[in-house]
Formats: C-alpha cells, sequence, structure tokens
C-alpha cells in the first residue's frame, strides 16, 4: 500500500487527513503549536491565544456564511450573547455586576455556546423567509439592537464606557488567568485556547463532511434546487444559525477571558465586518481558511503598531495624522478589496496553488 | 396639535434624510443589484467637501460643488473596485463596498480631526413660523430638498433616454444589453447620482449641526429603510424615509413616558424594528418587486 492518493473504499476518501503527507504536517504542526508556549515571551503567547479564541469564532462564522451560504452580519451580536452569558455566570456574586460564582469553565463555556445558540434559532425564521443581501441588512440590525440592549443593561453589563470584569477561566480548580508555580498566565491560556480551538475546528470539520455539512453546501450553492432535492430548507437554515451562534457563543466567552475585561462597546459593526473580512480573506467554506483568516488578522495588529518605530511620519497618536489606527482601518478595508478581487478563494486558495505547483514541479500540469 | 405639528415636521425633517440617501441606495441596486455600503462614507465625504469649501464659495455654491465632487469620487469607486466585479456573486461585491467605505471614511475622519466642521449654512436652528406654530427651517429645507430631488429623478426616469435605459436595465440586464444600451454607462450613471444624493444628504443631515465622525451612523439608518421601502423601489424608498421619520421622531417625543427598563432612548432602535416586523409579514418590503423563483 505505497499509493497513498488510491482510495480504494469511500471512507478512506472522506477520512480527516487522508493522505500520510497530512497526518505528519498535521501531528508537527500540532505539536510546534504547543511547544511555541515554552519558546514564546508571554505577549506574543497573548496574541496567539487571542488568535485562536478568535479562530472558533470565525469557524462558526464560516459555518453559516461560508459553508451554508447565509450572509450574517450580526456575529458581533452572538460573539456578545456568549461574553455576557460567560461572565454572569462566573462573575462574582457581590460584584457591581450580575454574577452567580460559578467559575468552572466547564460550566461557563457550553452555556455561553448554548445561550447564544438559542438567540440564534430564534433569528432563523428571518433566514428561512430571506435570501442574499436582505438577511445581511436584517442581521446588521441585530448588532445595533444588541449594541443599544447591552449598553442600557447596566446591572449585566456595567454600561457603556464602564464594562465589567470578563468570564473567569477555572479548570478543575485551577485559575488559569494567575501564573502558577510551573507556568505562566499566558502559556496556561495559550494551551486551553490551543487546545479549545483543536476540539471546536475537528467538530466543525465532521459537521462539514457530514450529511448536515452537504446539505448546507447545497442550500448554498441553489437553495431552491436544495429544496427539490428533498432537503428541509427551514430546518438546516436554522441547524446553521444555531450552530454558527453556538461557536460565536463559546469564541465571546473565550475572547475576553485573555484581557480580563469587556465593555458594550466592543461588539460593534466594525467587529462584525472584521469577521467577514477574515472569512473571506481566510478562505470561505474551509475550516483551515476561517483558522488562516483569524490569526491573518489577529497578528496584523502589532505589525501595524510596531510602524510609528519604522516609519518615522506615522504616530500612534490617535488625534494626529496619519495615525496607526487610520492605517490599520484602511489595510483592512484595502485587504478585503484586494482578496476579492484577485484570490476569492483566500489565503487558503493562495495555499492550494502553491500546493499544486510543487506537487506537479517542475511540470506545469 | 402644536405639538403634533412640530414632530411631523422633525420627522418630516429627518426622514427626507433617510429618504435621500435611500434613493442613492436603490438607484445602485436597481442597476448593480448590490447594496453599496460606500453610501454611508460617501455622504461623510460630501459633508465633508461641502463644509470645507463652504467659507470660499458660499454654501449654495460648496452644496454643488460637494455634489458634483463626490459623484466623481462615487464614479471612481465604481471603475475600480465595482466594475471588475460584474458577474461575480453580489453579496462579494457588497463586501467590497463595505472595505471602500472603510477606506474612505478614514480618509473623511482625518479630515475632520478632532474639532468639528462647520456648515456654514443659512439656516442654523432658527426656527419660523408656519400656520401658527413655530417650526425650524432646516425640516422645510430637508423636505423641499427631497421633494425637488424626488421630482428631479422621477423626470429624468419617466422623460429622459437614460432614464429609460436605466428602467431597462432594472428589469433586465441581459435584455437590455441585447438592445443596445450600454449596461456599463447605466452603472457609472447610477453610482454618479447615489453620489451625489450622498452629499446632499450628508450636507441637509449637518445643517443646524456640525459634521463629526458620526454622521455615516444616520446612513446606516436609511438600510433598514431600503429594506422596508424595497429594494428596488424608488417611491417605496421615499415613503419608507418619511414613515420611519416620523415615527422614530414620534417615539422619540414621547419615550421619556415609557417604563425605564426600555432605557432612555429607545427611538434609535425604531427602524431596526419596523424594518424587522415589516420583512417578516412582507419579505420583498412594502413596495419592493417580488422575486420570482425560476428553476
Amino acid at each position: 500500500m505505497n499509493r497513498p492518493l488510491m482510495h480504494h473504499r469511500y471512507s478512506s476518501d472522506m477520512a480527516l487527513l487522508n493522505t500520510r503527507a497530512k497526518k505528519v504536517a498535521m501531528l508537527a504542526l500540532l505539536a510546534v503549536a504547543a511547544l511555541l508556549a515554552l519558546l514564546l515571551t508571554d505577549d506574543y503567547l497573548q496574541l496567539l491565544a487571542t488568535g485562536a479564541a478568535t479562530a472558533i469564532g470565525i469557524i462558526g462564522l464560516n459555518l453559516a456564511t461560508g459553508y451554508a451560504g447565509q450572509v450574517s452580519l450580526g456575529h458581533a451580536f452572538f460573539l456578545a450573547i456568549g461574553a455576557y452569558t460567560a461572565a454572569a455566570i462566573s462573575g462574582d456574586p457581590h460584584g457591581r455586576t450580575i454574577g452567580l460564582g460559578i467559575t468552572s469553565i466547564l460550566v461557563w463555556l457550553p452555556a455561553a455556546g448554548l445561550v447564544a445558540a438559542a438567540v440564534g434559532a430564534l433569528v432563523a425564521p428571518l433566514a428561512v423567509r430571506l435570501r442574499g443581501l436582505y438577511l445581511a441588512i436584517v442581521t446588521l440590525g441585530l448588532v445595533f439592537v444588541g449594541g443599544y440592549v447591552f449598553g442600557e443593561w447596566r446591572e449585566l453589563t456595567g454600561g457603556s464606557g464602564i464594562g465589567r470584569p470578563a468570564a473567569v477561566p477555572e479548570l478543575f480548580g485551577v485559575r488559569l488567568d494567575r501564573s502558577t508555580a510551573l507556568f505562566t498566565r499566558d502559556q496556561q491560556l495559550y494551551w486551553l485556547m490551543l487546545t479549545l480551538l483543536v476540539l471546536f475546528a475537528l467538530a466543525a470539520r465532521n459537521v462539514a463532511r457530514s450529511r448536515v455539512g452537504r446539505a448546507f453546501n447545497a442550500i448554498r450553492d441553489r437553495d431552491i434546487a436544495a429544496g427539490i432535492m428533498g432537503i428541509n430548507l427551514a430546518r438546516y437554515k436554522t441547524i446553521a444559525f444555531a450552530l454558527s451562534s453556538f461557536y460565536a457563543g463559546c469564541a465571546g466567552g473565550l475572547l475576553f477571558c485573555i484581557t480580563g475585561y469587556l465593555t458594550p462597546d466592543n461588539f460593534n459593526l466594525a467587529l462584525s465586518v472584521v469577521a467577514i473580512a477574515m472569512v473571506l480573506v481566510g478562505g470561505a467554506g474551509t475550516i483551515s481558511g476561517a483558522v488562516l483568516g483569524a490569526f491573518f488578522f489577529t497578528l496584523l495588529s502589532p505589525l501595524t503598531k510596531a510602524l510609528p518605530s519604522l516609519v518615522p511620519a506615522v504616530t500612534d497618536d490617535a488625534t494626529r495624522t496619519p495615525n496607526i489606527f487610520q492605517l490599520e482601518t484602511v489595510a483592512y478595508g484595502a485587504l478585503i478589496v484586494v482578496f476579492l478581487v484577485f484570490e476569492p478563494r483566500g489565503l487558503y486558495g493562495l495555499w492550494v496553488r502553491l500546493r499544486s505547483y510543487w506537487k506537479a514541479w517542475p511540470f506545469s500540469y | 396639535m402644536t405639538e403634533a405639528i412640530q414632530i411631523l415636521s422633525r420627522g418630516l425633517g429627518a426622514g427626507g434624510i433617510y429618504a435621500l440617501l435611500s434613493l442613492g441606495f436603490v438607484i445602485i441596486y436597481r442597476a448593480s443589484r448590490v447594496i453599496s455600503f460606500a453610501q454611508p462614507a460617501l455622504m461623510l465625504a460630501g459633508a465633508v467637501i461641502v463644509s470645507r469649501l463652504a467659507p470660499e464659495v458660499g454654501f449654495y455654491g460648496a452644496l454643488a460643488a460637494g455634489m458634483a465632487l463626490t459623484a466623481t469620487l462615487a464614479l471612481a469607486v465604481e471603475r475600480v473596485a465595482v466594475r471588475p466585479m460584474v458577474g461575480r456573486p453580489v453579496f462579494t461585491v457588497a463586501i467590497i463596498t463595505l472595505g471602500v467605505d472603510a477606506v474612505i471614511r478614514v480618509f473623511a475622519n482625518s479630515v475632520i480631526g478632532v474639532g468639528l466642521l462647520q456648515l456654514g449654512d443659512p439656516w442654523g436652528l432658527s426656527e419660523t413660523t408656519v400656520f401658527g406654530v413655530e417650526v425650524q427651517q432646516r425640516s422645510l429645507v430637508i423636505v423641499a430638498a427631497t421633494a425637488l430631488a424626488g421630482t428631479i429623478l422621477y423626470v429624468f426616469f419617466r422623460f429622459s433616454r437614460m432614464g429609460l435605459a436605466m428602467r431597462a436595465v432594472a428589469v433586465d440586464q441581459e435584455t437590455a444589453l441585447a438592445h443596445g444600451i450600454s449596461v456599463g454607462a447605466v452603472f457609472a450613471f447610477s453610482w454618479a447620482i447615489a453620489g451625489a444624493l450622498a452629499a446632499l444628504g450628508g450636507a441637509m443631515a449637518a445643517v443646524g449641526g456640525s459634521v463629526d465622525a458620526n454622521l455615516w451612523l444616520t446612513a446606516l439608518v436609511a438600510l433598514p429603510v431600503i429594506i422596508l421601502g424595497g429594494l428596488d423601489s424608488l417611491p417605496g424608498a421615499v415613503v419608507a424615509g418619511l414613515v420611519v421619520g416620523v415615527v422614530q421622531e414620534t417615539l422619540a417625543t414621547y419615550q421619556h413616558t415609557f417604563p425605564n427598563w426600555l432605557g432612555g432612548n429607545v427611538a434609535t432602535l425604531t427602524p431596526f424594528a419596523v424594518m424587522m416586523i415589516v420583512l417578516l409579514v412582507r419579505p420583498y418590503g412594502l413596495f419592493g418587486t417580488r422575486e420570482v423563483e425560476r428553476v
């Protein structure tokens, strides 16, 4: 059996890592990722942990938008629901804001996901009735409604501009957001986010190659045809929204563990737009693309922050022009435009091109 | 009664701005089936240009120049970022306009800086008496501007050659192409008109206030308005804009009587709430064309 690309059975063709090269590369990647925690300094680890938590949310958005074709500009809203559910469950019962005092991540993480999923399922009837851009604008409306509700509900959120402490990550009695005798805070958080990202990515891959995933793809490609083939549109669009919101809820809960603090102002339209940008720049309809996109944008921000020391004309003073915040926004906008015009499959598409080039090298076919 | 007329005038004033912006969205949508998320940035850019030119050439000259310049900017956006995407999924194009929006907005905001730009308009917040009721002049001006723009657009679409071509493209792009209509010219013209309307709307929104970075949020409120009126209906955009404006002003006037748990500024949610309710009943808005599903 030394012809690894020849599949004799459907199951081996559909396997997650269907070639030996992929198996080896994936194991090596995971090993390197796990060991990075011992090599890098804490601020880089914090950045990577943020990237991993973001990637979970982007995988969720990709399930709805990339796989099922249901464009959602409301991802910030679902992130907010997850973040506040998690914060409320693990918060200090005697604090200024609502808190139940249950700090175990095993409780608040599933709860954050489930509450967001329930809200996603509530919104789904709109998705069932609407298509394309109508849906995009309605989900955009969710961000505004959510922004208002979270801004006004001060017992839960602390109010706009003030905020509240975020969820507390505690696993089997160990506070992961405090340095222990062996490891620093950021090493622990990085490992936590990395493990969760692997779990969530695996689950999403499995959904994508199941009956549900095939139904999603059929709906994305032509919903009328999918309906005629016997796919229950209402049911699968609801599943897509609930699943996507579940991922967003979990990501929301995790993301703010790292900084430890959140305000309602975090969840604005710009967040939704960046989320869509991550999906499109990474590669719509692929899990690895979603992860790539999330890390790409997360790692972009320290680059722009380093700009003032490299280019003297650029300042980090928000009141002067040109400053790094302006450059960052312009870079986001320009990246979206450039990728969509020149490489619609995103970073994943670039990787596929590179791979097939070297596979066939030195031939061009 | 006095209060009712004042609410109505304020509401129509706010609604007129929504209507002007919505007309721009709808004209672009009819030509290319794309919602241009760049419209809010064009509105901000238009308002900034008007406020910078007003001290030099006076308000009316600045308004005309601002509309022309914003139309040119919109033309450039269409040519560079949107035209190459013909035939690609409409959502892709919509996301591209989101990117363009971010870029233009940064430049407009950097002109605004930390200060507030004054428009230099002749009305400000002064009031005038209509039927014995004090109403703000700016409301009347906005309603007049909306009516004027609406009439010009009606005459243009109804009687001019280009207007006919644009209506034909809105019905069926390929058939229009087969009849010798230059679809590219229609795209360009639609974006130019939308740009000019955005500048007018932006200037009107800043009358009596100032041009600041939050102005573009007003344009985002125009999004539920176009959904409400129906994405491809010009009269729908005007009617829905005015309705949303009046409902919002009414709620804003009486919201201090609402229960406390609703919060202090619930009227800002009106456009979105009205949109969601209407969409559950009528998925294509009030006046939108029902899409025929062909297999």
